[in-house]
């Protein structure tokens, strides 16, 4: 894989494009670009910018589309974030019955983003079943508790089993109507993502042709953050440190299979060697250095790897502050991987990785939604005088994307300041 | 621990040491086999809770510890608390009161109970209004709790709208002298301290705790 997507217009804007792509490469290649680079993630912010509800990002795909290319269009960032695919998921998510989030019209205003519903989508008592057959966990369990299109599969014969003639009684379920209904809902959902999809392929063609490459195709996730976010909860994770421990590891080290086949699957269907990786769950305060070091970052290191060895380029954000984990997750193999930095002390990681890793990172989100234009450029600042021109691979960004209520006069202050300070 | 037999020293230990299964067990046997005094027994829980709080302070625990713990509290106060009308003695005198909710147009909780329970376990009555609270409904229940300190919290960007609004309405009804605000949670900072109003903010529980004693003038 070299640079995503295809078609470019005129050679005006395939060399801008190039020379982007250059500057995020170079980064990941530890080699100093000719100037740093910015680049742009944004969601509700766009709502924000377009003057627009929330809701209507969230269903409108060409209304996002319009926007997405007018805010890259003034901003000219190096690198642009899946716009259309992170804002117009309403359709989706109600076509399948999405339950893990309340979103604009379903549980939050329409001024509101989505919010992500802590839950135990996976019980305790749940780990054999799971660990012994991950496959009908999810078909059985799993799915139509996040998903109501879903909630008839509960129902399907167990497969393994059905061998030779025993096969042929073993499948009379599947006249069951609640099953047949669940798999024509799945299907009508396939088909509404499949258009959300189209839209965002859509756009970065069009984005392309325009000069700018997307920051990255596909997102992954740590085998920790899998389990703590989306099937344990946040709590129940905790107490499984103590009360699973042993299968709570054997589980984190079985997903690594599924969620790399899942990623490079992604990987190719977006064309795109960069891969996001938000986790959650590294943060100093979260866990002691030793439980850190015993179930989040060996699996996390492990999917990496993987990840790497495939041709891929991990991009981990790693959310609010893991000053204290930087020698730990120095342990990388260097020029392979942008770590993405929310609260970490930027300087520091560069004191620490600046020979391992590409940077991205991190206009405090604080600091963009409250305050002036002249501290974000104080703040730009700092950073390319202690960061970039000291050596560091550093792509700019805010510390998690632009913040949704974030002045608009703010994100150009932080977009100018970059090209004051750093080219 | 001077002044406890080794059966209570070990229910302390156990529970300190998050040895979750032989603390509950022994708890139990006190409670349920020996007719031990409940509320000696939560007593002794609210010790262990102490030496907890403090291995977190110096950062011995982290957030996993202090879920078990509260998770443990709670699964042995569900066995004595039925059986204290039965008993003398009573609750020990609260430090002060503290309000506590997520603001409005934010979800998040975790946090805020984490906040909730290291409060309740360093001797403050607590009351915990829930996620999403309206600005009117933050004014009522202050009027009705009287708390000594409210505190904010909020995880998401939104919540720094959220928190100027709660404060500056809590300034109209006249109320914001009569305590002390606080506000927390993962994007909070002296930026949005300033920005709302609060009179001080926390990034974790033992802030917190320490931000309540200070105010309240107890040892920390």
């Amino acid at each position: 894989m070299t640079t995503p997507q295809s078609q470019v217009q005129t050679p005006a804007a395939k060399a801008a494009y190039d020379a982007r792509w250059q500057r995020i490469m170079d980064c990941v290649n530890l080699k100093q670009p000719d100037r740093m680079p910015v680049s742009m993630f944004a969601t509700f912010w766009l709502a924000k910018y377009g003057g627009i509800t929330n809701r209507q990002l969230m269903y409108d795909y060409e209304k996002v589309g319009e926007i997405g290319e007018r805010a890259i269009l003034e901003f000219e960032p190096d690198a642009h974030s899946n716009l259309v695919l992170q804002c117009a998921l309403g359709p989706s998510l109600d076509a399948v019955g999405f339950k893990q989030l309340q979103w604009p019209g379903h549980g939050v205003s329409d001024t509101q983003p989505y919010q992500y519903l802590d839950r135990e989508y996976m019980k305790a008592d749940e780990y054999d079943e799971f660990l012994f057959d991950p496959t009908g966990y999810y078909l059985s369990k799993y799915l139509p508790r996040i998903a109501g299109a879903f909630e008839g599969l509960d129902e399907l014969p167990y497969l393994p089993g059905l061998h030779y003639l025993r096969m042929l009684s073993g499948i009379i379920p599947f006249i069951n109507p609640r099953i047949r209904e669940s798999m024509e809902k799945v299907i009508k959902a396939a088909e509404e993502v499949k258009r959300l999809n189209d839209h965002q392929f859509e756009f970065i063609a069009r984005m392309k042709m325009r000069g700018f490459p997307t920051a990255f195709g596909t997102t992954s996730i740590g085998p920790y953050d899998l389990i703590a976010d989306y099937f344990r909860g946040a709590t129940g994770m905790m107490k499984d440190l103590y009360r699973n421990k042993e299968k709570l590891l054997q589980l984190l080290d079985k997903s690594i299979v599924f969620i790399l086949r899942q990623t490079f699957a992604a990987a190719k269907q977006w064309n795109h060697p960069i891969v996001f990786i938000p986790t959650h769950w590294a943060p100093d305060a979260f866990m002691s250095p030793k439980q850190f070091e015993t179930f989040w970052w060996p699996t996390f290191r492990k999917l990496m790897i993987g990840l790497i060895d495939g041709g891929l380029i991990p991009m981990p954000l790693l959310e609010a502050d893991c000053t204290k984990r930087l020698e730990v997750i120095g342990d990388i193999p260097p020029g392979k991987c942008i770590y993405w930095f929310e609260r970490t002390d930027m300087v520091r990681a560069f004191e620490v990785l600046g020979d391992v890793v590409a940077l991205r990172g991190n206009i405090s989100p604080s600091l963009l939604t409250t305050g002036k234009p002249e501290e974000v450029d104080a703040a730009v600042r700092h950073l390319a005088e202690n960061v970039f021109h000291k050596g560091g691979k550093l792509t700019l960004d805010a510390a998690f994307g632009i913040p949704d209520e974030t002045p608009v006069e703010n994100v150009r202050a932080m977009f100018a300041a970059a090209r004051k300070y750093a080219g | 621990m001077a002044d406890m037999n080794d059966q209570e020293k070990q229910l302390v230990t156990w529970l300190a040491d998050m040895n979750e299964d032989d603390a509950f067990a022994l708890a139990k046997k006190m409670l349920l086999e020996e007719g031990a005094n409940p509320t000696r027994v939560l007593e002794l829980c609210r010790n262990a809770m102490d030496i907890v709080g403090k291995r977190f302070e110096k950062g011995e625990y982290f957030l996993p510890e202090l879920v078990l713990a509260g998770e443990m509290l709670e699964n042995i106060g569900a066995i004595a608390k039925p059986l204290i009308k039965q008993a003398p003695g009573g609750e020990p005198k609260k430090l002060a009161k503290i309000l506590i909710g997520t603001v409005h147009g934010d979800l998040h909780d975790i946090g805020k109970n984490i906040v909730t329970f290291m409060l309740d376990i360093n001797g403050f009555e607590v009351k915990d209004i829930g996620i999403d609270v309206p600005v009117k409904t933050f004014i009522d229940e202050i009027s009705q709790f009287q708390p000594d300190v409210v505190g904010l919290s909020g995880f998401l960007t939104l919540a720094f709208d959220s928190m100027k609004e709660t404060i500056a309405a809590i300034q109209e009804a006249g109320l914001r002298d009569k305590f002390k605000i606080m506000i927390g949670g993962g994007q909070v900072d002296e930026t949005v301290r300033n920005y709302t109003g609060a009179d001080a903010f926390g990034t974790n529980a033992i802030d917190a705790v320490s931000l309540c004693k200070n105010w309240m003038g107890v040892a920390a």
